[in-house]
């Protein structure tokens, strides 16, 4: 469950500060499938990010599960982002130098897992995403769906409860763009919380909820509306 | 984070980008194997200098006329004329206990004529006891016999080049040469020693001091060479030598004594210095190799924005992020530290070849502490380039911009 309150967000442009969320509050309960949408600038991907703790507010108050996420420290907030939040990224960020099989596996490395499980979560992950024939490619050697497979994979081995995805599809053909949405979608029907950025309103119709952002505020909420 | 897995990683991160741990690497290997091998450099300039001081005998004191000292004050109401020294000055000194061996040299320059060959060589007069003194060996016949040093018999020892130079192969002994329009009997050839001091013992004849004072028709010596009987005893013969000197010169003392202690102590100070000097110079190409590492290290944080932010994104801490490019630091210094090992070794090797003479020699403190301390440099100049990593905002260094 992600509760927020009262969250500002200020960046200082040139001499101005451009406020990217002002005084927003929402509260996502667990199993949810949200799509978030808006013009650029409209604070759709700093949300994202501070819900990520990738970010920090400038103000207000964030709770994850109850726990008061502001105020952790940055060991503390790793550890969140680790084991809780698996992030998909609109240009997949893979480390251009390590294996699908090898990128996959950074989050249990970072973690310290023994090899052997590492292994079986990893062979696991693989199969499920259909990427096992591609597991000693780069990420140069795979096509634009086949990357995003490895990152959703990435995401998801720790088993974390929220999936945030910024613009997953934003660097797919349809084809390709239309797998992703589906496994997300499978994701979130076992129960995980999807929070999916997105331009394109023919994907942000298919989440239950439906989010569209203004100038940094909550412009409409499908759920509250109907 | 598991200990293996983290060099597992930075070793991983640092053969992704060829072009720039090879660069670090050659950095590292320069400094380091510069450190090495200057300080091997210098050291071996220490012991070529120490080892032409032993090949000229131990124990030895060298007695040369005339003193060095401030003179002036009240006119001395007799002129100061330092006297030459005799072969009665070097009989005499034989005389004491803590003095072994005394030889007298006479120096001089001569033709030695065999045939119709001529060469124009230094000429030394000395007694048999120069054979001991100096450690001499004889390639053929034998050195001078001993005698009374005081009368000349015309036999005369070659040194090897001379020997070569005039005869060839054929066996000089028994042949008689003439050494400056006078006969001598060839007795001895000596064995190749190579250079001490300066002084070729292949291109000389030695002779009797007593013919060599005739040839030159001269009463004076060029020095006198004396070996103490032990390491103990060498300022003892010091002093013995300036009493005995002083007694037959009516209470001058108008020599100068030298211990070939004094010279190779006073030598020694000055390669240290040297090799420390040397070391320094060295170590300042080390720092350079360290800031080269810090820049390229500051290169590839930039370069690698997008994977720190990545680490964050999936729950890297700070600390983790700085472990990892220090151990990626520690990783390629080490490695570099090594190839500067190994270039040492190379140049060692190389300058053996061409210089046998000179004992260019890697003093292990130099091997351990340029390893050491280009791995330090390697982790000191990390830190800086790890803690910008570690400091990346995850959104700013995931942002492509």
């Amino acid at each position: 469950m992600i509760e927020l309150t009262g969250i500002e967000r200020r960046f200082q442009v040139g001499g101005e500060t451009v406020h990217a969320l002002q005084d927003l509050d929402l509260t996502v309960p667990s199993g949810e499938y949200l799509s978030v949408m808006g013009p650029s600038g409209s604070g759709k991907s700093t949300l994202l990010n501070i819900i990520g703790l990738l970010d920090r507010p400038d103000d207000g108050v964030y709770l994850l599960d109850q726990v008061n996420t502001t105020e952790l420290n940055d060991s503390q907030q790793a550890s969140v982002r680790r084991h809780r939040i698996g992030f998909v990224f609109q240009f997949f960020h893979l480390v251009p130098r390590l294996t699908a099989a090898e990128n996959i596996e950074l989050p249990l490395i970072l973690t310290g897992i023994d090899p052997g499980e590492r292994k079986k979560r990893l062979n696991l992950a693989l199969a499920s995403l259909g990427i096992a024939d591609r597991a000693r490619h780069r990420p140069d050697q795979l096509s634009g769906g086949q990357r995003q497979r490895v990152a959703i994979a990435r995401a998801t081995i720790m088993q974390p409860n929220i999936i945030l995805a910024d613009e997953p599809t934003g660097n797919l053909d349809r084809a390709s763009g239309k797998e992703v949405i589906d496994i997300l979608e499978h994701l979130n029907s076992e129960g995980k919380i999807l929070i999916m950025v997105t331009h394109d309103p023919e994907i942000g119709q298919r989440a239950a909820r439906r989010i569209q952002m203004l100038d940094g505020r909550i412009g409409s909420d499908s759920e509250i509306s109907t | 984070m598991k200990a293996i897995d983290t060099l597992q990683f930075s070793f991983r991160a640092a053969s992704g980008y060829p072009a720039r741990t090879f660069l670090i690497l050659l950095a590292m290997a320069i400094g380091v194997g510069a450190v090495i091998l200057l300080t091997a450099l210098g050291e071996g300039a220490r012991r070529y200098v120490t080892r032409e001081f032993t090949s000229l005998g131990t124990h030895l004191l060298i007695v040369i006329p005339g003193r060095s000292e401030t003179t002036g004050g009240p006119p001395p109401l007799l002129g100061e004329t330092p006297r030459d020294l005799t072969l009665e000055d070097a009989l005499a000194l034989k005389r004491n206990a803590s003095i072994r061996r005394v030889a007298p040299i006479a120096l001089g320059s001569a033709p030695v004529v065999w045939k119709q060959l001529s060469r124009e060589v230094t000429i030394m007069g000395s007694t048999e006891a120069l054979y001991g003194i100096r450690q001499l060996t004889m390639a053929q016949g034998r050195f001078l016999p001993p005698g009374n040093p005081s009368r000349g018999t015309a036999v005369c020892v070659l040194g090897y080049k001379i020997k070569n130079e005039l005869f060839g192969n054929t066996s000089p002994l028994g042949e008689r040469v003439r050494i400056g329009g006078r006969r001598f009997r060839v007795i001895g050839v000596l064995a190749p020693k190579g250079q001490s001091l300066g002084l070729d013992m292949g291109d000389i004849a030695i002779i009797p001091v007593a013919s060599a004072q005739a040839l030159f028709n001269t009463s004076s010596l060029f020095r006198i060479i004396l070996q103490a009987t032990g390491r103990d005893s060498v300022p003892q013969a010091k002093d013995a030598i300036l009493k005995t000197i002083r007694d037959r010169h009516e209470g001058e003392d108008d020599v100068t004594v030298i211990t070939q202690d004094a010279l190779l102590k006073t030598f020694d100070r000055i390669f240290t210095a040297l090799t420390l000097t040397v070391g320094g110079i060295a170590a300042i190409s080390l720092a350079v190799a360290g800031i080269l590492i810090m820049n390229v290290m500051m290169i590839s944080v930039s370069q690698r924005k997008s994977e720190i932010g990545l680490l964050k994104a999936i729950g890297s801490p700070r600390n983790q992020i700085l472990r990892l490019f220090l151990s990626e630091s520690a990783i390629l210094s080490l490695i570099g530290s090594l190839f500067g090992v190994l270039l040492a070794l190379f140049g060692t090797w190389v300058s053996l070849r061409l210089y046998p003479n000179f004992p260019v020699t890697i003093p292990w403190w130099a091997l351990s502490a340029a390893t050491g301390v280009g791995l330090i440099t390697g982790l000191v100049f990390g830190v800086l380039p790890a803690r910008k990593a570690a400091a990346l905002e995850p959104v700013e260094a995931l942002s492509r911009r």
